[in-house]
Parts: structure tokens; sequence; C-alpha cells
């Protein structure tokens, strides 16, 4: 039983691997100025995870995210602007990698289907509205 | 067409839709958007001790070259080295990027799968991946003289991409 189980530990090893480095500095430690900080951490939570590409790189696990979490904190911390830092790193990878789109021909329907949906249901129950007499 | 039908109809779409998604899903690859576009400037000490380092400059040799961003901890790295290995046979030139990686253990993984690359890069924080625009490796870049981007392959090379690389190397030629 003991050599089943040892034999099925070794099979649940993951099959592409990581690097066994350690996560750069900035990966997982906070700067120390509180407002710059306070301004990485909002800048992480909307940039995209591109292993994990449900999450941001402030929640993903993956070493990717933490590398970029630690070129986000040294940039800032070297003194430059939050959406600067977005980007450059759109300019790297489009805009897939921000949470925070821009308006364009592809993405209107974004904001505007809300608001077309709500207009349809509305249309759509009219009669309830009607003035019963 | 009666209006009773419009619900109907509406839904019929929304699985058809549903449908195509399932059955052809959206490929997850982010590519890097520096295609037909300059190397960005970097510097990466190299993993071979000894070696000058590997600069953007050293990218741009007049020759299309290969960049490939492997590590020695990444299993489809182990298992497209020996399509690089033929490539470099055929007179290819290619510069690796160890992503994340330490030197001994490039030697050891290039000691054990072969060493297609003249220079390689050492990217210990992965900061010349994000630079360019590269979200995971195995990935490889087709590089022309003048250092401009024009090709990107995500994904271990397998023998049935190897003309295809072989046809971008020869586009960048020009």
């Amino acid at each position: 039983m003991k050599r089943v189980l040892i034999a099925l530990a070794l099979l649940s090893a993951p099959a592409l691997a990581d690097t066994d480095l350690p996560p750069p500095r900035w990966a997982d430690e906070q700067l120390p100025d509180a407002r710059q900080e306070a301004a990485a951490q909002a800048l992480m939570a909307t940039l995209r995870c591109l292993v994990c590409q449900g999450q941001s790189i402030a929640d993903s696990d993956a070493d990717l995210a933490g590398s970029m979490r630690a070129m986000v904190r040294t940039r800032i911390a070297a003194g430059e602007k939050p959406e600067a830092v977005r980007g450059w790193l759109v300019d790297r990878y489009g805009n897939w990698v921000s949470y925070t789109p821009p308006l364009t021909p592809l993405t209107w329907p974004l904001w505007a289907a809300p608001l077309l949906l709500l207009g349809a249901g509305l249309w759509l129950a009219r009669k309830r509205f009607a003035r019963r007499r | 067409m009666k209006p009773r039908f419009i619900p109907i109809f509406f839904f019929i779409a929304l699985v058809a839709v549903f449908t195509w998604r399932l059955v052809y899903p959206p490929g997850t690859a982010v590519y890097s958007q520096l295609v037909n576009r300059e190397i960005p400037p970097l510097s990466l000490p190299s993993a071979r001790p000894g070696q000058p380092p590997v600069t953007s400059a050293s990218l741009a040799t007049g020759k299309p070259q290969l960049v490939n961003l492997f590590g020695s901890w990444c299993v489809p790295c182990m298992a497209e080295a020996p399509n690089l290995m033929r490539l470099k046979q055929e007179g290819v030139s290619i510069v690796g990027i160890a992503i994340r990686d330490r030197p001994s253990a490039v030697a050891a993984f290039l000691g054990e799968h072969g060493d297609p690359f003249g220079a390689i890069g050492l990217d210990s924080d992965s900061r010349a991946q994000v630079a360019l625009g590269s979200g995971g490796v195995p990935e490889t870049f087709v590089v022309d003289g003048k250092g401009v981007i024009r090709r990107q392959f995500i994904g271990g090379l397998d023998a049935d991409s190897l003309p295809e690389v072989r046809r971008a190397l020869a586009e960048a030629a020009q």
C-alpha cells in the first residue's frame, strides 16, 4: 500500500514544472513607502496575469505574475506613474493585459450592452407599464 | 414570421454561439505586440561563464537569427531541443535566453539535451521576457538582420513547425 501511495505521489508531480529560483525580492515584499505601495497595489489589481488569465497579478501565484509584481513595484519606487507602467505593459502585450480596456470600435459593447439589454427588457415588458382602465 | 417565435430564434442563436465556442475555443496565448518592431534595449549577463553579455545590439548582426526563450526547468523546452539542434545543423544562428535560471542548471540542461545556442543570456527575474512581450516558455522569435522581430512562435517547436520557421527566416533575410 505504501509503495502504491509513493508511486501515486510521484506521478502527481506537475507536468510542465516551474523554476526553483526564489521569486524576485519585490514580488511579495511591500514597498517601504505606504503611498507608493498603495499605488502599486491599485495598479497590480487591474493588470491581468498572462498565465492564469482569470486573475490579476496581485492575486495570481504564477511565477510570471511574481516577476510582473516585482517590475511594477520597482518602477513605482523609481518614481514612474502607474498609468505609464500600465501603458508600457499594454505596449508589450496589448489591451488584454489591462483590466481597464480603452473604448475602441471592438470594445464599445462592454459599456453599451447593459444599457441596450435594459432597454430591450423594458420594451419587452412595455405592456406591463401601460395604464390600466 | 410570427412574433411569438422570436424568443425561440434568439435561444437557437445563443445555443449556436455556445456550441461554436465549445467546439472552437479561443486560444489562450497572448502574442507579443513587438512583431515588426525593433527588439527593445536589453542587456543580459551571459549564462556561459566568462562570455560577454547578450545585448539588443548583438541581435542585429545583419543576418536573421532565432531568439529562443527557454528554461532548464521547462519540460516542453526539453522536447523542442532536438528540433533546435536540427536548425543549428542547418546553419541557423540561435540566441538563447534562459528565463528564471541558474548558470549551473543551464549548463546541465545543455549537457543533457544538446546545445544549439550561440550566446545565451540569463534572465533571472523575467525582465527581458516581459520587455519582449513574451507570456511563457518556450517561445521563439525570428529576428532579422536589423534587429526587428518578424515572427513569434509560442510553444515548443515541433517537427511540423520547422518548415514555417525556415520560411520565416527566409522572409526575414529580405
